[in-house]
């Protein structure tokens, strides 16, 4: 009996926070409400508008962009930064150390000091670019390019993180393994594909899955960089529920959106596990 | 051989100066005057603390700065007792739906908030805890990951430690928290790193329920005070809000930056 007891502050924080939110939100999405007045029942509404909002479909593509920068450019540089800690290096702690400081900072922190990087006159990068002979870029202003930059920043935000995770895989692999195809004499990039790839398979997927769900919960970095814009290039899954909720108070239209978005994430790392099971 | 190595070290050592550089700018930047921020200099040619009065005068940083604290503080203690509580029913316990449990709260981590964000603010506003520390609090007394941490190393304690606390005549309570808690201080600690982070960082939840500036955490604060009009666009304003923000954990970092990357590299193999 003592267990019952042990196990209630949890069964009431599942009752209050997780079991009656799921309901209530799927109840949500086929009501009209904007928290004042009386709900209003309007069956699928929701979601037939939904389907037909140019900004819900802008918002998914925003958020495949930041995917497309920014998976294969944490994986490659998180590799590449692992890579040369695993050799005989001074001061490996140190490097370890500061790679990973990022991760600790606040977004709000990081996104505010690179706003002012990516200025397009006072900018540090621009003006780098410039020192050494190339143009500015318009960083966060051009619609075309504005994701792209924030999946970078995210990138240098939280590629700390998998150095370390890509390190742990790095040393799980014995060392005779690569003494006997130096007999053998299998080349750098032999070595690299047969012995060390393998070994980090389940890192990358790792990698390439929690970077997936970082990228649909994207909020802060676009509210505090770009606000969602320029023309709406930035707006993300989280910050479309928001401004849905807390700027035009439609509760039932952004519970509709919440649970669609949901679904796309756990369909997309359903894929993903597939896929890389499949390649194994 | 040696070529390679330097290559190395150049691009170890660029790529360290990009990870700090940024940070030092921030610092050095929120102590120059707002006139000489045009130029990015290694040292600023004046310091002049003129930025932090001026904000100090606009937001109540330090009000906040209480608040992160007082919230933090709350959730990692309740994540911790709620935790090693839950995570030793699981563990040694013997109920009925054990495993049905165990299931549906590895189930809960897989749930993206997506779904809960909305429901979940309008039970604060009809529990009306909406600008109360009661909704930055009570909703994350519990996690999901903490659970399973905490069931995971109770497993591996040897059953003969808790029959013989048993027959001195200690409580399960007492059990867990005197006896148990002395032998498991790295999982309390690695918990601990990560509720109090994920505590300090979070700023969607305290924007949706705080709306008095008061109540608001650290983060919220620093957040509606780059995004919004009062600091007059001024530049170095604004950054000495973030280098504030982000002191405390510089601090605690530059100190446990051993125990902060075991914690987080921990929670990422296991998420």
């Amino acid at each position: 009996m003592i267990s019952y007891f042990l196990v209630s502050p949890y069964l009431v924080h599942l009752i209050l926070f997780v079991s009656f939110p799921v309901i209530f939100s799927v109840v949500l999405t086929f009501h009209k409400w904007n928290i004042i007045s009386e709900m209003q029942y309007v069956g699928i509404d929701n979601y037939s508008r939904l389907f037909q909002d140019r900004l819900f479909w802008k918002s998914l593509v925003n958020t495949l962009t930041f995917l497309v920068v920014h998976i294969p450019l944490q994986i490659v540089i998180a590799l590449a930064l692992a890579y040369f800690l695993d050799q005989k290096i001074f001061c490996k702690g140190f490097f370890r150390a500061t790679f990973f400081l990022p991760v600790v900072i606040s977004g709000v922190v990081v996104t505010m000091i690179w706003k002012q990087l990516y200025g397009v006159d006072t900018g540090l990068i621009n003006k780098l670019l410039v020192s050494i002979g190339l143009g500015k870029v318009e960083w966060i202003i051009n619609k075309n390019i504005a994701m792209i930059s924030i999946a970078i920043m995210a990138t240098w935000k939280n590629v700390g993180l998998y150095v370390i995770l890509f390190l742990v895989g790095l040393q799980s692999v014995p060392q005779r393994y690569y003494e006997a195809a130096d007999v053998e004499g299998a080349s750098r990039w032999q070595k690299f594909r047969y012995i060390t790839l393998p070994a980090i398979n389940p890192t990358i997927f790792m990698v390439t899955i929690l970077s997936t769900i970082g990228g649909f919960n994207l909020f802060i970095e676009p509210y505090i960089m770009t606000g969602g814009g320029p023309l709406n290039s930035t707006l993300s899954a989280v910050l479309y529920i928001y401004k849905q909720a807390f700027e035009f108070y439609h509760m039932g239209y952004s519970a509709s959106l919440g649970l669609i978005f949901a679904f796309i994430i756990m369909m997309v790392v359903v894929i993903q596990k597939y896929m890389i099971e499949k390649d194994e | 051989m040696k070529a390679t190595k330097i290559i190395v070290y150049i691009l170890l050592i660029g790529a360290g100066f990009s990870f700090l550089y940024p940070f030092y700018w921030m610092i050095i930047a929120s102590v120059t005057p707002e006139s000489q921020l045009g130029n990015f200099n290694l040292l600023p040619l004046e310091i002049s603390f003129e930025n932090y009065l001026l904000m100090f005068s606009k937001i109540p940083i330090f009000r906040s700065l209480l608040n992160s604290t007082i919230v933090a503080v709350s959730s990692t203690t309740g994540v911790i007792v709620f935790g090693s509580m839950i995570g030793y029913a699981l563990a040694k316990g013997n109920f009925r739906g054990k495993n049905l449990l165990f299931f549906i709260i590895v189930f809960t981590m897989t749930l993206p908030f997506q779904i809960t964000l909305i429901p979940n603010y309008v039970l604060m506003v009809k529990f009306r805890w909406v600008d109360t520390f009661a909704a930055l609090i009570i909703p994350s007394l519990n996690s999901a990951f903490a659970i399973i941490m905490f069931r995971q190393v109770f497993k591996g304690i040897p059953d003969d430690l808790i029959d013989a606390a048993r027959v001195d005549g200690c409580g399960e309570l007492r059990i867990i928290f005197q006896v148990l808690w002395p032998n498991i201080i790295p999982t309390i600690v690695t918990v601990g790193i990560i509720t109090f982070m994920n505590s300090w960082n979070e700023v969607l939840w305290p924007l949706i329920v705080i709306r008095d500036e008061n109540l608001m955490t650290m983060p919220q604060l620093v957040t509606l005070f780059a995004v919004g009009g009062r600091a007059d666009a001024q530049l170095g304003v604004k950054l000495a809000s973030a280098v504030l923000l982000a002191m405390p954990i510089i601090i605690a970092y530059s100190i446990f930056q051993k125990h902060f990357i075991r914690s987080m590299a921990s929670s990422g193999l296991k998420g």
